[in-house]
């Protein structure tokens, strides 16, 4: 049985196909990256996995069961976590505060395991993300946080809800290098402790240092997928990104 | 040794002790914390008991209000703005009218059962809109009472135009006063509770971001379902609560003034502080009541002040008194001199 298999999803606002019949599978334990132009499809098709849009045709199938069309809140319970590209922290909440939303989760409770207050453990899991914990930043509220630690808050929410597939939406867009730096091996970890991942990301570099596996999409459609050195090499790649043959 | 004097603010020291737990040295810093958290306490009751006989019939209708403004304000802090608290408010009379009217229930059942039926229904009539968010949630909010008046109006039920009369009263206006004052007293101190457990984050979560609150595996619908019930059963206490006091139940209760005044009891005391709106209904309640000399003039002088509100102090009188609060100074001795910066 696949973990996570897509089959022909499709998708159309109005006239414009944003995803045209893409299908694909994610093996337990992987990272799959999934690069693209703009408006390729990229986004769409996460907000399509995980229940923030419902698509027009086609299957996501989760460990056996199609998932396509539950409600957001249903699938998040499922085991399926993402982040957004435009970061979306609760901004009158202090950052740890943020953390306990996701911990009143019903996936949360099911799986216990979360030993202790939701506040201490809220603390602990920002610690671990890059906040520091005797400093005032986890208290402080989200409003006045810089970008760099707004992201982290996004990878927070997946981490509190031991989320067991990852979907991470340009999670290193606006980063600083050294940003970037220090979360790559945030998520090699989450990938040992035996988390599947999907990144979507426009940082080709950074994302081919750790993805073992590559999907590209351009308008709405998939062009290419296999291992970032072979993805590298195909011609149809390059023509998508620059437009053209090289 | 020089015996120079500088300014500082009353509240730095206590802060810098620690920013939440209260670490108090004096009577003075003590006074400084627990005379404005006493105030709402105090001052409803020095306004219930004190004021000549009919200003107390005033202060019941204040203190109504004053829930009616706190449910408003807690249910648009959960990203419902609604524009028909008279919905709710006359769902909750209409539901202890009947109670009383119709199945002859004594006044101590009448207004709890009343607020919990009214709250139920007022829940059920708002469901089919929560996917809706921010003005087109309003604008249904806005047009459900409107139409069920005129449902009321052309079907005839409960009296019609007519209404439903003789209902039983309260013993008396002591109790009366009472009675609104503890209410109001449970409703502010209770959502205020409520706001800050992390339960109630969740509620603020929604009005910041819902996606993500979607995101973190919460449905967004049962939650304002809850915050819907919470905020509506206010109101409906409060129209369960009039019309008892008033011994009868009309059209009236739909009356869009009844979902104006929350709303401007909040705009002038502050969105979002639920101390705000109780502070906003206490001046314009009595306030309306004094302008009553002018006929229907007064509604020229009172949309004229509530416009100077807004333009004067866009964020409302209590984070403004609270600024000002806060920024209040006290001579201290510098021993080292004051220095340049």
């Amino acid at each position: 049985m696949e973990y996570l298999k897509i089959e022909n999803l499709r998708k159309t606002f109005g006239g414009v196909v944003a995803v045209d019949n893409i299908s694909f599978e994610v093996e337990q334990g992987a990272l799959l990256g999934i690069i693209g132009p703009n408006g390729s499809g990229k986004t769409t098709t996460v907000n399509l996995i995980t229940g923030f849009l419902t698509p027009d045709s086609g299957k996501v199938m989760f460990k056996g069961r199609d998932i396509a069309g539950l409600r957001a809140s249903k699938i998040t319970n499922l085991g399926i976590g993402r982040t957004f590209q435009m970061v979306k922290p609760f901004y009158r909440l202090p950052a740890f505060k943020n953390l306990v939303v996701p911990l009143f989760s019903p996936r949360v409770k099911r799986m216990g395991g979360h030993y202790g207050e939701k506040d201490t453990l809220a603390l602990d899991i920002l610690e671990d993300i890059g906040f520091e914990r005797d400093s005032a930043v986890p208290y402080k509220p989200a409003s006045i946080l810089p970008h760099g630690y707004l992201k982290r808050l996004e990878m927070a929410r997946v981490i509190a809800l031991q989320s067991e597939l990852i979907v991470f939406d340009e999670l290193y867009s606006g980063l600083t290098l050294a940003e970037v730096a220090s979360i790559s091996p945030m998520i090699e970890k989450l990938i040992e402790a035996g988390k599947t991942i999907i990144m979507v990301e426009h940082r080709l570099k950074e994302l081919f240092k750790i993805a073992h596996r590559v999907m590209v999409l351009d308008q709405g459609k998939k062009i290419a997928e296999g291992s970032p050195r072979e993805i590298m090499k195909q011609p149809s790649v390059k023509k998508a990104y620059l437009g053209v043959e090289l | 040794m020089s015996t120079e004097r500088r300014k500082e603010r009353i509240d730095r020291p206590i802060k810098a002790v620690t920013d939440d737990i209260f670490c108090l040295s004096s009577i003075r810093e003590i006074a400084y914390l627990v005379i404005p958290r006493m105030l709402p306490v105090v001052g409803l009751l020095l306004l219930a008991f004190l004021v000549p006989p009919y200003w107390r019939k005033v202060m019941v209708i204040t203190f109504v209000m004053g829930m009616m403004a706190l449910s408003w304000d807690f249910m648009a802090s959960c990203g419902l703005t609604s524009l028909g608290q008279a919905l709710f408010f006359a769902l909750g009379a209409y539901s202890a009218g009947a109670a009383n009217h119709y199945l002859g229930l004594p006044i101590y059942l009448s207004i709890p059962l009343g607020t919990l039926i009214g709250a139920v229904i007022s829940t059920a009539c708002i469901y089919p809109t929560l996917g809706l968010r921010g003005i087109y949630f309003s604008v249904v909010t806005l047009i459900i009472p409107l139409m069920l008046m005129r449902v009321v109006e052309t079907t005839g039920i409960f009296g019609g135009t007519e209404g439903i009369t003789g209902l039983s009263p309260f013993p008396g206006i002591i109790v009366t006063i009472a009675l609104s004052m503890i209410a109001l007293w449970i409703t502010f101190f209770g959502l205020r509770r409520l706001i800050d457990s992390d339960y109630g984050h969740i509620f603020v979560a929604l009005k910041d971001n819902d996606r993500a609150v979607e995101a973190s595996g919460l449905s967004i619908r049962w939650f304002k379902v809850q915050a819907i019930f919470i905020g509506s059963g206010i109101c409906c206490f409060c129209g369960a609560f009039m019309t008892h006091y008033y011994m009868s139940i009309g059209m009236s209760a739909f009356a869009v003034d009844l979902s104006i005044f929350p709303i401007a009891a909040s705009v002038v005391g502050g969105m979002g502080t639920l101390v705000g709106p109780l502070l906003g209904a206490i001046i314009l309640g009595p306030l309306s009541e004094a302008l009553r000399a002018f006929g229907s003039f007064r509604v020229v002088i009172y949309a004229a002040l509530l416009g100077t509100f807004i333009v004067m102090l866009p964020e409302g009188l209590f984070p403004y008194l609270a600024r000002k609060y806060q920024q209040i100074e006290r001579w201290v001795e510098a021993p080292g001199g004051i220095s340049e910066d």
